[in-house]
């Protein structure tokens, strides 16, 4: 019986392109082993600060809190 | 609220503003609440408790200076007896370059809004080496002061009187063209104003000695120009305060030991947090451990798109604060996330002449983590050494929180 492969295998089978969002060190470490890479400078609002990304939803939304 | 519209109000007093040199006159006749008693500093409000190094030398070289105190033990006494006080220049409408101590007895530069009519002011700077602004106040430091005040103010007085109104926001244009950045490089500016003045210093009544060491003064001194181009930034900024539901950043100012912003829709409110500490170049003889935290009102000009903002355009300044020629551009290009446009008067060469990064937003500081770029001179820790270095400094990030909480709260 043939070995049934995940989708995702074939995507192994072809030249890897990446998009790299976030850590920056991801991609360096492709582009060292040769990978196209595009890296994509990205961090969450606020850095994650919940409480810094609570103000800016109250002031994008143009809450009136009282 | 609508926060964009007020934005767009703020920025439409900012490109407008035509800060214009009209003169030089005393402290006392012409800076709003300015006393004998009051001494002026750079940054967020302080105490003498909690003062550094250079801004306690400062202090102690005007109280000299005035003449409130005879020697330094009787100015140290002053200086926490209760009868001196402490007050930012940046609530009396004017700039100090690092500790940024002024006395009623100084001259200062006079710069009008042509747009609004508001004025500013700062002193005239003192050149390099042992100077007040780095917190010295030895003999030779005084003796300078006294000259600038009985002889290069009236000098250049007369000058300017024969010259007519100097428009600086063109002159900083055209300083930008030539590779300032008008913060920590203004060998260019420097000469445009010599050229405006030279002419007209040599037509004044005073004798040829003291006309020519006015001129030799302003030509050993590549920052001479600095103490024109932060009163010009805070007449531009000024502009915008207290625009009503406005996030736009007015001041960014350190006194050696908190950095502070203001925001023109928070108005008279000082947001502050740790003055940092400056990663840069120093002189040969010192390292980091002798480095004072962040000092002056000289950050006036990042918060106009100048200084760190336009370090594109002066690539020769990476020589003096450090990194590469691509660093001075990637600067340029991060301030552009979060400022609100682009300067219409203002360009910047190497990038297409692309207007400078305008109108820092604390919504967008908050939300993206990026801090304003400053860069900026280091001062010794101790008061009379003077600088040490030069480099790159981010305000803290407390102080854009903070606003946006007290934003938040009052219009949200």
């Amino acid at each position: 019986m043939a070995e049934r492969r995940p989708p995702i295998s074939g995507l192994f089978d072809q030249p890897i392109q990446v998009i790299n969002v976030g850590v920056p060190s991801f991609s360096d470490d492709l582009k060292r082993q040769g990978v196209p890479v595009r890296h994509v400078d990205w961090r969450p609002p606020a850095g994650g600060n919940k409480r810094i990304q609570a103000l800016l939803r109250r002031i994008k939304n143009g809450e009136k809190t009282s | 609220m609508d926060v964009e519209q007020a934005n767009k109000k703020a920025l439409q007093s900012i490109q407008s503003a035509q800060p214009v040199l009209v003169g030089i006159d005393t402290a006392k006749n012409v800076v709003p609440g300015m006393t004998d008693n009051l001494l002026l500093h750079a940054g967020p409000p302080i105490g003498w408790d909690t003062m550094s190094g250079p801004l306690r030398g400062a202090v102690l070289g005007a109280l000299l200076y005035q003449g409130l105190a005879r020697d330094e033990k009787q100015a140290r006494e002053l200086a926490v007896s209760g009868e001196i006080q402490y007050s930012p220049w940046h609530e009396h409408s004017g700039v100090g370059p690092m500790a940024g101590v002024s006395s009623a007895r100084m001259p200062v530069w006079i710069i009008e809004n042509k747009t609004k009519g508001n004025r500013t002011y700062c002193t005239l700077n003192e050149g390099l080496g042992k100077v007040l602004r780095y917190g010295a106040y030895s003999t030779e430091v005084i003796d300078r002061l006294k000259w600038m005040e009985e002889t290069l103010a009236p000098v250049l007085s007369e000058a300017l009187k024969l010259r007519g109104e100097i428009n600086l926001k063109a002159m900083i244009a055209q300083a930008l063209q030539m590779g300032d950045e008008v913060h920590n490089r203004n060998r260019a500016g420097t000469s445009l104003l010599f050229r405006e003045l030279a002419p007209c210093v040599i037509e004044t009544h005073f004798p040829d000695k003291d006309k020519r060491k006015v001129l030799e003064f302003i030509h050993s001194n590549d920052h001479f120009f600095l103490n024109l181009s932060m009163p010009a930034a805070k007449a531009i900024l000024q502009s915008a305060e207290w625009t009503e539901g406005s996030s736009l950043v007015t001041t960014m100012a350190r006194n050696g030991t908190e950095f502070g912003i203001r925001v023109a829709g928070l108005k008279d409110r000082w947001f502050t947090g740790p003055a940092q500490y400056i990663k840069g170049l120093f002189f040969p003889g010192y390292s980091e451990k002798d480095a004072n935290p962040d000092i002056g009102d000289s950050a006036i000009t990042e918060t106009c798109g100048l200084g760190g903002f336009s370090m594109a355009s002066a690539p020769a300044i990476v020589k003096f604060v450090g990194g590469t020629v691509q660093d001075a551009l990637n600067f340029t290009q991060k301030m552009y996330e979060i400022t609100e446009t682009e300067s219409d008067s203002f360009q910047i060469p190497s990038l297409d002449f692309r207007g400078s990064p305008t109108g820092i937003n604390i919504i967008k500081v908050c939300e993206l983590g990026i801090l304003p770029q400053i860069n900026t001179g280091i001062a010794h820790r101790e008061a009379g050494i003077g600088q040490i270095g030069a480099g790159l400094v981010n305000p803290p990030m407390k102080c854009f929180e903070d606003a946006l909480e007290a934003f938040a709260e009052k219009y949200f």
